[in-house]
């Protein structure tokens, strides 16, 4: 498929540049009109989130623009810099290296590799069954058995959650649905938009209505009044975009509700490995947001459940 | 035109990238002073990370002192030392090759030179530092003028620890402290407990 050809995907893009246009301009006002130190801050922080969405935006739509391989590489890059901040936040031991060296340069570039040449059956059970077992045999080996099940763990869960869950918003594109054949790239974009128009309407929802802490100990951020209406909100722009996926209307607003509910599961759960290692944020490489695990972190979850939805349902 | 200048620009880039090092000022800025900085050692990137966190005119002026078995040797890695990094290569083997060193440190701050030093002599295995050894004292007692800037180093022993040769891509970064002065009458062994103190002090969650 080509992106510049598609209508539907034009109209899709256009929507997002003008919310990014709208959101810009809201930023600009807020800044001028704010007085209390507080709130300056607050719309500082904004207004960072708001350039780094350009950006990013930037790089996902000239990556979707190259077809499936740059949609797998800007993944690839994605689960790297993930994995790279998972693991340096969690402890683990010098006899970890080797096993450590495996996983970034032959586990993580083989799971991509298995998505660009679209072999489903190993891709689906490489890290889960391959990677798991090979990792506590490697550290076995370098002798040290110290917290030996937690670094192993530690290990294993950073590349399912970096590598094997994100994996899967490219390997939509691997999807062959009948009458929609070779325009997963559009399903693709309509997941990254939903899961995070979800994060962005509960980060509105909180900030301007949240009262009540979901889980106080946890996080002071999210609360039920932004949780419920950015997943309101979300699910239901989810199902007036139907027409971008192969999914009708009232399915669209189905599947949507569950990518966000989903979503709102990864980042509860990515809280909490934050709040246990004392760090506000995973990273700091995308100003305003933190790090990339910050920032995909309701993708982690959200994205595994879409694609094996989407394939039992529609495939 | 040579090829060294290109040739550090490239090797900052490389260095930032595989570690992910962030400069890190808590207790001091990245000004001209002339300045010692000390730090933890524990890989063979401290040396390179230190430089290539420093902004670009500062890296030009400061000078890392290395091991001359570990980098005097022909080919790339003595390019790297002399002409990349402009590194004062000293002999940590002997008694008297310690006082040659010292020797040659002064020197240089002399030059005017700004110098990054790991004054535990050797690599620890990136738990916890070691003693520090007396040419820190030295340097503070015959140049009172020269900062005696701490850097703490998180994280390079996991990146690349003693014994290894591949990088794995965690992210590192260091802690640039206040700068250090010797207190009036303070003898070697308080000011070396003091020097260390401060170290590991930056390395302490804040």
């Amino acid at each position: 498929m080509n992106l510049l050809t598609d209508p539907q995907m034009l109209l899709l893009l256009g929507g997002i540049g003008g919310l990014l246009a709208l959101s810009s301009a809201i930023g600009w006002v807020l800044a001028r009109r704010v007085r209390d130190e507080q709130a300056r801050l607050v719309v500082a922080n904004l207004n960072a989130r708001i350039r780094s969405w350009w950006v990013m935006t930037a790089v996902f739509v000239a990556a979707l623009a190259t077809g499936g391989l740059g949609s797998v590489i800007l993944f690839a890059l994605t689960s790297f810099f993930a994995l790279r901040e998972f693991i340096t936040l969690t402890p683990t031991h010098r006899a970890d290296h080797r096993t450590l060296f495996w996983a970034f340069f032959i586990f993580a570039p083989a799971q991509y590799l298995l998505v660009g040449i679209q072999w489903y059956g190993l891709f689906v059970i490489f890290i889960p069954v391959y990677a798991f077992l090979f990792i506590p045999v490697r550290s076995a080996l370098a002798g040290d058995t110290e917290d030996f099940l937690a670094r192993t763990a530690t290990i294993q869960w950073g590349l399912m959650i970096a590598v094997y869950c994100v994996s899967h918003a490219p390997a939509l594109l691997m999807l062959q649905i009948p009458g929609y054949q070779g325009q997963g790239a559009k399903l693709l974009l309509y997941l990254i938009v939903v899961v995070q128009l979800s994060d962005v309407l509960q980060y509105v929802f909180g900030k301007t209505l949240g009262k009540h802490r979901i889980v106080p100990k946890l996080s002071p951020n999210k609360t039920w009044e932004g949780t419920v209406g950015g997943i309101a909100t979300a699910s239901l722009i989810g199902a007036a975009l139907w027409w971008v996926t192969p999914f009708s209307p009232a399915a669209a607003g189905g599947i949507a509700l569950l990518v966000c509910v989903v979503g709102f599961a990864g980042g509860l759960v990515m809280s909490a490995i934050k709040r246990d290692r004392g760090v506000k944020d995973f990273g700091t490489l995308i100003e305003g947001h933190g790090g990339v695990l910050d920032r995909i972190d309701s993708l982690c979850f959200a994205a595994p459940v879409f694609f094996h939805t989407v394939r039992y349902f529609y495939t | 035109m040579t090829a060294a200048p290109v040739a550090a620009r490239l090797l900052a880039f490389l260095t930032r990238l595989i570690t992910g090092v962030r400069a890190r000022w808590v207790g001091s800025a990245p000004t001209s002073a002339q300045r010692v900085y000390y730090a933890n050692h524990s890989s063979h990137l401290d040396t390179l990370v230190i430089w290539a966190a420093l902004p670009a005119p500062l890296r030009a002026r400061t000078r890392p002192v290395a091991a001359a078995d570990y980098w005097d040797r022909p080919g790339l890695r003595r390019w790297l030392a002399c002409e990349v990094l402009n590194a004062l290569l000293v002999d940590r083997s002997t008694g008297s090759g310690s006082r040659e060193a010292l020797h040659r440190i002064d020197q240089a701050l002399a030059a005017g030179d700004s110098l990054i030093i790991f004054p535990e002599g050797t690599r620890g295995d990136g738990t916890s530092i070691g003693d520090l050894k007396p040419g820190l004292y030295f340097i503070a007692h015959q140049r009172p003028g020269v900062e005696l800037v701490p850097v703490y180093l998180q994280d390079l022993s996991r990146i690349l620890p003693k014994g290894e040769v591949l990088p794995v891509p965690l992210l590192g970064s260091a802690t640039f402290g206040a700068p250090l002065t010797l207190a009036a009458g303070e003898d070697r062994h308080a000011f070396l407990q003091r020097a260390r103190a401060a170290l590991i002090a930056l390395g302490e969650p804040t």
